[in-house]
Formats: C-alpha cells, structure tokens, sequence
C-alpha cells in the first residue's frame, strides 16, 4: 500500500493488481437512465483498485434512497440498511474491526433529514469512516418531494405553493459538527471526484464528501450552473491546499475576507490586492476560514461554490481510542478472567 | 435461594395477623426446618437464648425491614450495606429498592421519599417480603408515605429529629404522629438520631451539616446491632469508598459505631434478634449476593468469553438499564467495547453493525427505547443477524414510572415491528437467572442468526439475591461456525442458504475472501439474497422466517404439582416468579392444591405447553400488566385462562396473590 493512505494501515492488502471490473457485482443496475448515480458508481469502481486493499475487507454501508441501493453494485461486502441509519450501523461495525475500510453511502434526506442525527454524531466521534453524501437537493424515490436540501420555495408534490423551510448547508453543518474531514465534488467531474476520494481514503477519520449529483427526473439540472461550459468557470472555484483561491477566466476572480466582519467574499483580483487573495489552508485547525467557505456560494444559484478539500485536520480517531482504552485495561487488569469476575469479592461457601 | 424448587412438608402456616415485634409472619411459610413454626406465636417462637450480649437474644425465622428517609438521606445505600452483611453472614435474601425517578425531589416531600425494603432469613425465601416488620422512618414523609404498609405491632424506628412543625405541616400531619396516638398499635422507638449522630462527631471537626448527613449510617448501626449483623465490612466499604477523604471516612465508621452502641446501651431496645444462616437453603457451592442487572452484565462477558466473540453494546442511558452498561464498560480488559449512542436507535444500529463484522452485538433499554429501536430490530430480523436485545421493563406507557416496575413489553416485543416480524424471547424469573437469560438469549441468537429479546424488569435489575457462583464448566459452548467457503457448486455464495436443520443462514463476515455479498431490508431471493419481488418469494421467505423461529428448541416447561391431582395451575412469567411460588406454598400450606409452572421462553413457547394447559381444569396467570400472556396463550392454545393482573409498579404481594388463588380454587370465580 502507498504510504497515502495512512488509514487503511490496518486493512489487508490485494494479493494481486484489480481493475474496476473486480468491483462490479452481478446484479443489474437500477437507477434511471440519465441518473448522476451512474458516474458515480463508475467512478467509484475505478477507484477502489488504486487502493490496493484486499476486496473483502472493503464495507459499503447505506440507508435508504436512491443513492443506498450503491452497495448492491459494488461486489464488497456491503449492507444497505434503514433509512437514515448507516453511520450508526457503520460505526459498530468500524469500532469492531479496524481491519476493515468502511464507507456510507447516503443522500441529502438519508444522511441531513431522517438521519441528521447520526450523520453529525458520528463526525464529531471521528470514527473511521467514508461518508459519501449524494446531494441532489429532492427525494427521488418517493418521486419527488423537496429535501432538507432543496432551496426555499421549492414547487414540488408536497409543496405546490413552494417549500417554506430553510435549506440546510451540509458543509457548514459538518463543520459545525467538529468534522475533520470536509469536502465537495461533482458527479460529472470525473477526476476531481476521483481526487476527492483519493483524499477522503486518505483521511484518518471520518471523512464527509458532499457530492453534487444530478436527479434528472425529479430535479434535472440542479448543478447546471456549475456544469455548463458558459457558466462553470464563473460558478466554481477549484480549492487547492496552499494555492491562492481564484477562480473565473484567467483567474480573474479571487476570495478575499472581510477585514471587518471576517467573512470571505470575491472581488476582481488587480494590482493592488492580489496579495491579499485567501490562500487555502484546508489543514487549518482553526476551523473559521473553512467555515466561511461552506458559506461562499449562493444557495439559489450555487454560484461561488467552491469544490475540493474544505478542510482536512488530525484529531484522534474514535475506534483506535477504544483499541487503545481495551489495550490499556489488559495491561493493566490483566486479561478478563471471567471466574474472577463472577466471584467478585463478597462471596460464601456452602458445603 | 429463590432458584430451587421448594416443596412444603407442612401445612401449619399461621393466619395473617399481629406480627411478633420483628418477627415475619406476612408472607412466605416456609417447609421445614425451624421456620416451619413461621410466626405461630410471637413469644413461642422467639425464645429467649442466653447470649455474650447483656440483653436477651431473640431467635426469629425471618424478618423485613424497610428504611425509609428523603431521596438524600441515602437509603439505597444503606440498604445496600445493610444487604451486603446480611448475604455474608448467610441468610437468604431478597430486597426490593423503591425509589423516585427524581434524583433529588423537593426534601421533605411524600414524591421524594426513597425506600429499601430487606427480606431475610434463616430458610429459602422467594420475595422481599409483603409487609415490613420494621419500618425506619428517618423524616414525617418516610413515615407517612410507608406506615399504610406496616402491619400494626411492628416497630418503627423513627428520627425524632426531623418532626418539626414545618416538616409535619409539609406533609399534611395536622398533629405530632408521634404524640397523637397515630401510631399506638406499633413498637415505636422514637431515636433522635441527628442529634446522636452530630453529638457522636462532635470531635470530628466536620461542619454540623455534613455530620448530619452520617445519620444513615447511625440507623445501620443501630440496626447491625438489633439483628446481629457482621460489622466488619461496612467499616471496610466506608474507607474504601471514602479513600479519597478520610475524616469523612472515619466520620461515617464512628457515627455506624455509635448506633451499634446505641442500641447496646439505651434502654429502648430491650431486646435484640438473632436470624440464623439459612444453611439448608442452598445447594453447595460458592455464592455470593447479585443483583439482576450486574447477573445481566455478568451474563452478557460470559456470552462473549463462551462464545468466543467479541462483546459490543451499543446503549444510550435510560432507566433501570442504565446500570447495565455502566457495568459493561468496566469490563475493557475482557475485550468489552460499549458504545454510548447518541440515541436509542444508533445504540441498536451499531450493535447491528457490530454484528455484521462478527461480534457479538447486544443493545440494552427499557420500553421506550424499544419502541425507538423497533425498526431496525425488523431490519434484524430481515438481515438474520444475531443481536440481544434486552429490555429492562418500566412502567408505561410512554416516559411511564422509569423506576417502578411492570411486565407490559411483552407484546410489544413480540409484535411491535412492521410485518411480519417474529422475534425469540426469553424472561429470567429471578435477578440471579438474568445471568443464565444472557447466555440462553446469546444461543438462541448465535445459532439461528435473529435478533433475541431478553425481558428483564425494574424489580428484577435492582433487587438482589443470594447467586451460586457457576463454575466454568457448566456454562454453554456458544461458539458459532462462520461460513469459510462458497456454499454453491458453481463456487459462488449464496448468503441465504439456510442450514436445513437450523433454517439459519451462513453468517459470512467481512474479511472473509470469495464470500463477499450484500444484505439489506428489500425482501430477498430465497437462497441467493438477490433483491426480489416475486409475490410466491416473498410468501416463502415470510413463512421461512417465522418457521425459523417457532423451530428454536427451548427447554420444556416442568410443572411443580406435588399432589399430581390439581385442578388449577398457576402459570407465570419474569419476575412474578417469587411472589407467585410463595403464595402457592402458602395455599399448599393451608391444605389447597395447586400447581406452578413458570415459562423462562415466551417465543417460541415450551413445546409441551399445549398439553400442560390442557390438563388442568382451570390456569391462572397473575402478570403485572392487563393480561398479555393470557392473551398469547388464549389465541395460541384456545384455552380460557384467567388473567390476574397488577399494574402498580411494584411487584405481587404473595398474601395477596395467595388469596386470589385460593379463591380460584374454590371454583366458580370468573
């Protein structure tokens, strides 16, 4: 294994070089045609061979949703569960067996409506997990209800005069929640999604990765914005650790901060400012600047959404603490003897 | 010794009546041996001995005790100790802790009164006791809130001190109960014991208000000395509870040493009781005394070391099973990982997910956290993954009496999931069987993969027994087999291809190479676990997993009859085991014919249950709930038993179940 992945130190190695095609099950992929699903299985599938880990060792667990019949694609070992609940399932399951890479495979209402709880417990616990978090703001297999994601005023079939809740960001909620692993990719962008992963194995912790992924039957075209040719460059900005934010043609446009309030807004980079441009430091322990981030992009336009590694910090992982604190109470109990236990200290004989 | 079947050699059980001062005679007549007089007369029995001491020495059978004070008084733990000397010392025991769900409700009021009720004796006794023969009542609330149970004749010990006008008023005395004749038809010893306590630390250098709060253990000592009790170890727990700080340490020893003296000195207690060990109770072996929740835990590291897989708990707190956690995570060096959810249904999903690596996956609750956890217990079953579910019963419904106890879970243990959702139960009857349901619920999970309820209860958890200690080789060989290879001729694998004996499928875990395969909740293909929506499928696969779990092998149900010629059967389950096997030696004793049966595995019921209740003319349910069992066994068996039910949060008083058989007996009772 190459020294990257620093997470997977624990989980066996392949006996021999994989391709994609190791990591396709037999069964019949079922989404609908056209669905941002696809690319993502596809990409997925051919990443898995660059870890070089034995396939047996690899879990995908997920609730319920479109984006949780995932597992049953992937030939791994996998569970798709209920909905909502597959970090708390993936955590029992992590915390038990450190030799295995464990990865969640949710969506915006899986992992932010019915299952928000465990979603953000389970980041701040930081146990060893891959949480992929398919966004694309509307409940497809209840055909189309508005999602915890979806923008304000939303006209779907339960809110035919719009949806009146405020959307959450997941990005800030996951910053919010001590993640120490946040970022942000797109369906379409094959190689960038496949460089997020790369970074998200690569993490020691719980790793939350927020795809934009297109729902083209209940919800088609909701990223356009940061996929047209006309507009993406205008929309997007590319995050590179230790690389001044621009973004635009040319580069033409940067991120500065607010030297009153703090927060980060965008300006035409001249003369005068350029050194003044944010330079991303995704490894930042101090969590404000990733924040402001999570905050850039306008929600109904998605304009200035930034893409990449957010933030990425060490904090100790939840699973090795307990490896550690079961270590330290051999060494110093001993190891359990249960005639010991059950005598305990008060006892009495009867002949 | 509440584990041993006690058949009764005599039939003089006494009539309920005027209690000798300390002496039982509410409950539980015991066969053979010197308790067999239990209470016939007060003076007859408790003959004067001749003992090191200067005052005469009582001999007594048995003898309930309740302390009584504020939730801060530190009742549980003096009941605890008082407890603790008396298992050593020998006797059996039972003990029934009640207290409020409030941590610290307003001092001084009724809802804030904490009790610990203490039944022991010098024979195999089955209950903590009806009625108390002694009350210590540490304020007016104490006194007033538990006198009602008190039979006239007892003793009440009361702390004089805390009678004030304001504390009377509190609690609605109009007038001193001390001093208006309330309680002229008991024993009253009226101790100040604040001012004892505070006088007898007068040296120690601590504040007033923190010698006060040594009172409890004043009224231990006082008590340790009216009953004879060993002293030793309550000194040895004070100091080593209070290591940390030594002069409250040595504050609590002098104020324990100052009741004991108390009681050899003053002349209020003219008398003090011996009760022998209860030698003849109990089998040979080890004991030592257990409450039903650390039996649990105990149970569960033994699942584990037995089994050979790792233990998971996956729990959020929640009362009365929050103790069993706290346990479990002592226990790090066994290999014990327990895993604070953020809420009830993470505590079950981890498990679940521990469960699919191969541990051995256990979430712990009481019947609110069930109802959170009901859907992936269905996911469980649809898995076939093993997983103990234990539910320490509360009342309810809803948030219910957290701290008292109740039996109504039942159904919704065995219907309270979406489809159809069969689920294996088991009820320990005792707080010492709460260790042997662990491991019986740990087999059945193990070997036909499924999810286990195990019902245990608030009287179960908290109360406590005298346990014979199992020696290792009589625990079970739980280890499982995993699958290893591709069960298919074409070398594939196919996760459900069941065990034909068993119906339980391979239980194949991540990390095993060539069997890697997907599970979920959509229904499956039988055999290759394929998503399938084929109507004859799903119809197969719902009778298969119902087949699986009607095929478990559980013990037969054995029948206590020892005339053989009854024509009623009482039939119980969980914890009413006590309180139901004292009140049928009572109505043998009083010349009834009755027959006892009590079901340790609700689902699937014992095979010969059919035919059991078939045999006998009438059967009797008592449950602490509106007649859950009797429903299960009308609409499995199409017989008509009778329902007896209490849903009072605390558990059966034998007298009174007693009665009910009786009257049941005599025939025509609808």
């Amino acid at each position: 294994m190459p020294d990257g992945f620093p997470a997977l130190t624990l989980v066996p190695k392949a006996s021999a070089p994989q391709t994609a095609k190791d990591f396709k099950s037999d069964q019949e992929v079922r989404w609908c045609p056209g669905c941002g699903d696809y690319a993502i299985l596809a990409a997925v599938q051919s990443f898995l061979p660059e870890l070089g880990l034995a396939k047996e060792n690899i879990c995908f667990i997920s609730g319920i949703g479109c984006s949780s019949r995932f597992p049953y694609y992937l030939d791994t070992y996998g569970m798709h569960s209920i909905h909502g609940r597959a970090p708390a399932i993936a955590t029992g399951l992590a915390t038990t067996r450190r030799d295995l890479s464990v990865w969640v495979v949710t969506g915006d209402g899986d992992a932010l409506s019915i299952g928000g709880n465990h979603l953000i417990h389970a980041l701040r616990r930081n146990v060893n997990l891959k949480i992929l978090l398919f966004n694309n703001r509307i409940y497809g297999l209840t055909k189309g209800q508005y999602s915890p994601t979806s923008e304000t005023g939303k006209i779907t079939k339960s809110t035919p005069m719009g949806s009146l809740d405020a959307p959450f960001n997941p990005l800030s909620l996951a910053v919010g929640a001590e993640a120490t692993f946040v970022a942000r990719t797109i369906d379409s962008d094959r190689k960038h999604l496949t460089s997020v992963l790369r970074a998200a194995a690569e993490h020691q912790g719980t790793a939350l990765v927020e795809i934009y992924q297109n729902c083209n039957i209940f919800n088609d075209g909701a990223f356009d914005a940061l996929k047209d040719p006309e507009t993406r460059e205008h929309a997007l900005i590319r995050l590179e650790h230790g690389q001044p934010v621009r973004f635009g043609p040319d580069g033409g446009q940067g991120v500065f901060r607010d030297p009153v309030t703090g927060a980060l807004g965008t300006a035409p980079v001249t003369g005068a400012n350029a050194d003044r441009v944010l330079v991303h430091d995704a490894h930042a322990a101090d969590p404000s600047t990733a924040f402001a981030l999570t905050r850039l992009a306008d929600p109904d336009t998605l304009h200035h959404t930034p893409i990449g590694v957010l933030r990425s910090v060490q904090r100790p992982v939840y699973d090795t603490l307990m490896a550690d604190q079961l270590e330290a109470a051999t060494a110093k109990q001993g190891p359990g003897d249960l005639d010991a236990l059950l005598t305990g200290s008060d006892t009495w004989t009867v002949a | 010794m509440t584990s041993q079947v006690h058949v009764p050699t005599q039939t003089d059980e006494s009539s309920p009546g005027t209690p000798p001062p300390g002496g039982a005679a509410d409950d539980e007549a015991a066969g053979g041996g010197p308790a067999g007089a239990a209470a016939a007369d007060a003076d007859a029995l408790s003959a004067t001995v001749t003992a090191e001491r200067d005052k005469p020495v009582r001999r007594l059978d048995r003898v309930v005790i309740r302390f009584a004070g504020d939730s801060g008084d530190g009742m549980q733990l003096t009941g605890d100790r008082f407890t603790t000397e008396t298992a050593g010392f020998g006797n059996d025991l039972s003990t029934l802790p009640n207290f409020p769900a409030e941590i610290r409700a307003p001092a001084g009021t009724l809802p804030g009164v904490s009790s610990f009720q203490l039944h022991f004796a010098d024979h195999d006794i089955l209950t903590p006791g009806d009625a108390p023969d002694v009350l210590v009542a540490m304020n007016p609330a104490a006194l007033k809130a538990n006198l009602g149970d008190v039979p006239r004749g007892a003793q009440v010990i009361v702390n004089t001190d805390e009678f004030t006008k304001r504390a009377l008023a509190k609690v609605g005395y109009g007038a001193d109960p001390l001093a208006d004749g309330t309680l002229s038809g008991y024993a009253v010893h009226p101790v100040p014991l604040t001012t004892l306590t505070v006088e007898a630390l007068k040296e120690s250098g601590l504040a007033r208000k923190d010698a006060e709060r040594a009172k409890n253990m004043f009224a231990l000592g006082l008590l340790s000395w009216l009953y004879h009790r060993p002293t030793e170890g309550t000194e040895r727990f004070l100091r080593t509870k209070f290591a940390k700080k030594p002069e409250i340490a040595e504050a609590n020893v002098a104020a324990f040493r100052a009741g004991w003296n108390y009681g050899e000195t003053t002349e209020d207690f003219a008398v003090s009781y011996e009760v022998a060990p209860a030698s003849a109770a109990f089998a040979p072996g080890r004991y030592r005394n257990i409450s039903g929740n650390l039996a649990l835990a105990y149970g569960l590291v033994a699942a584990s070391k037995q089994s050979g897989l790792p233990l998971f708990l996956g729990s959020y707190p929640i009362t009365p099973a929050s103790d069993i956690l706290h346990e479990l995570s002592k226990h790090k060096n066994f290999g014990v990982r327990t895993f604070q959810a953020e809420d009830e249904i993470a505590g079950i999903g981890a498990a679940l997910g521990a469960a699919f690596g191969g541990a051995l996956g256990v979430t712990t609750t009481s019947g609110p956290g069930v109802a959170l956890k009901s859907e992936a217990i269905g996911l469980a079953v649809s898995l076939e993954l093993p997983l103990v579910i234990v539910d320490v019963q509360r009342g309810g419904p809803s948030t219910g009496l957290p701290t008292k106890t109740e039996q109504a879970d039942l159904l919704q243990a065995m219907y309270g999931r979406n489809g159809e959702s069969p689920v294996p139960v088991v009820a320990p009857a005792t707080a010492g069987e709460c260790f042997t349901a662990a491991l019986e619920a740990a087999r059945i999970a193990l070997t036909y993969r499924t999810p286990v309820f195990l019902l245990s209860d608030g009287y179960l958890a908290n109360g406590s027994e005298p346990w014979r200690i199992p020696e290792q080789e009589e625990l079970p060989d739980l280890r499982p087999e995993f699958a290893t290879a591709p069960n298919r001729p074409d070398g594939s694998f196919w996760p459900y291809l069941r065990d034909p004996e068993t119906l339980a499928r391979p239980w194949a875990v991540p990390g095993t190479a060539g069997l890697e395969h997907r599970i979920g909740g959509i229904e499956k293909q039988d055999g290759s676990g394929s998503i399938s929506y084929d109507p004859a499928n799903h119809d197969l696969m719902v009778r298969t997993r119902q087949a699986k779990i009607d095929g478990i092998t559980v013990p037969d149900l054995e029948v206590e009859d020892p005339g053989g010629r009854a024509g009623l059967l009482v039939l119980g389950w969980g914890s009413t085991y006590g309180p139901i096997t004292a009140a049928v030696r009572r109505v043998r004793a009083a010349g009834g014919r009755v027959a006892q049966a009590h079901l340790r595995h609700l689902n699937p019921f014992p095979a010969n249950l059919g035919k059991i209740l078939a045999e006998y003319e009438r059967v009797l349910v008592p449950e602490m709930n509106l007649g859950q069992l009797t429903q299960l066994l009308r609409a499995r068996y199409l017989v008509d038993v009778r329902s007896l039910t209490q849903v009072t949060g605390l558990p059966f008083k034998s007298g009174q179940l007693a009665d009910a058989i009786t009257t049941h007996l005599e025939g025509d009772h609808a």
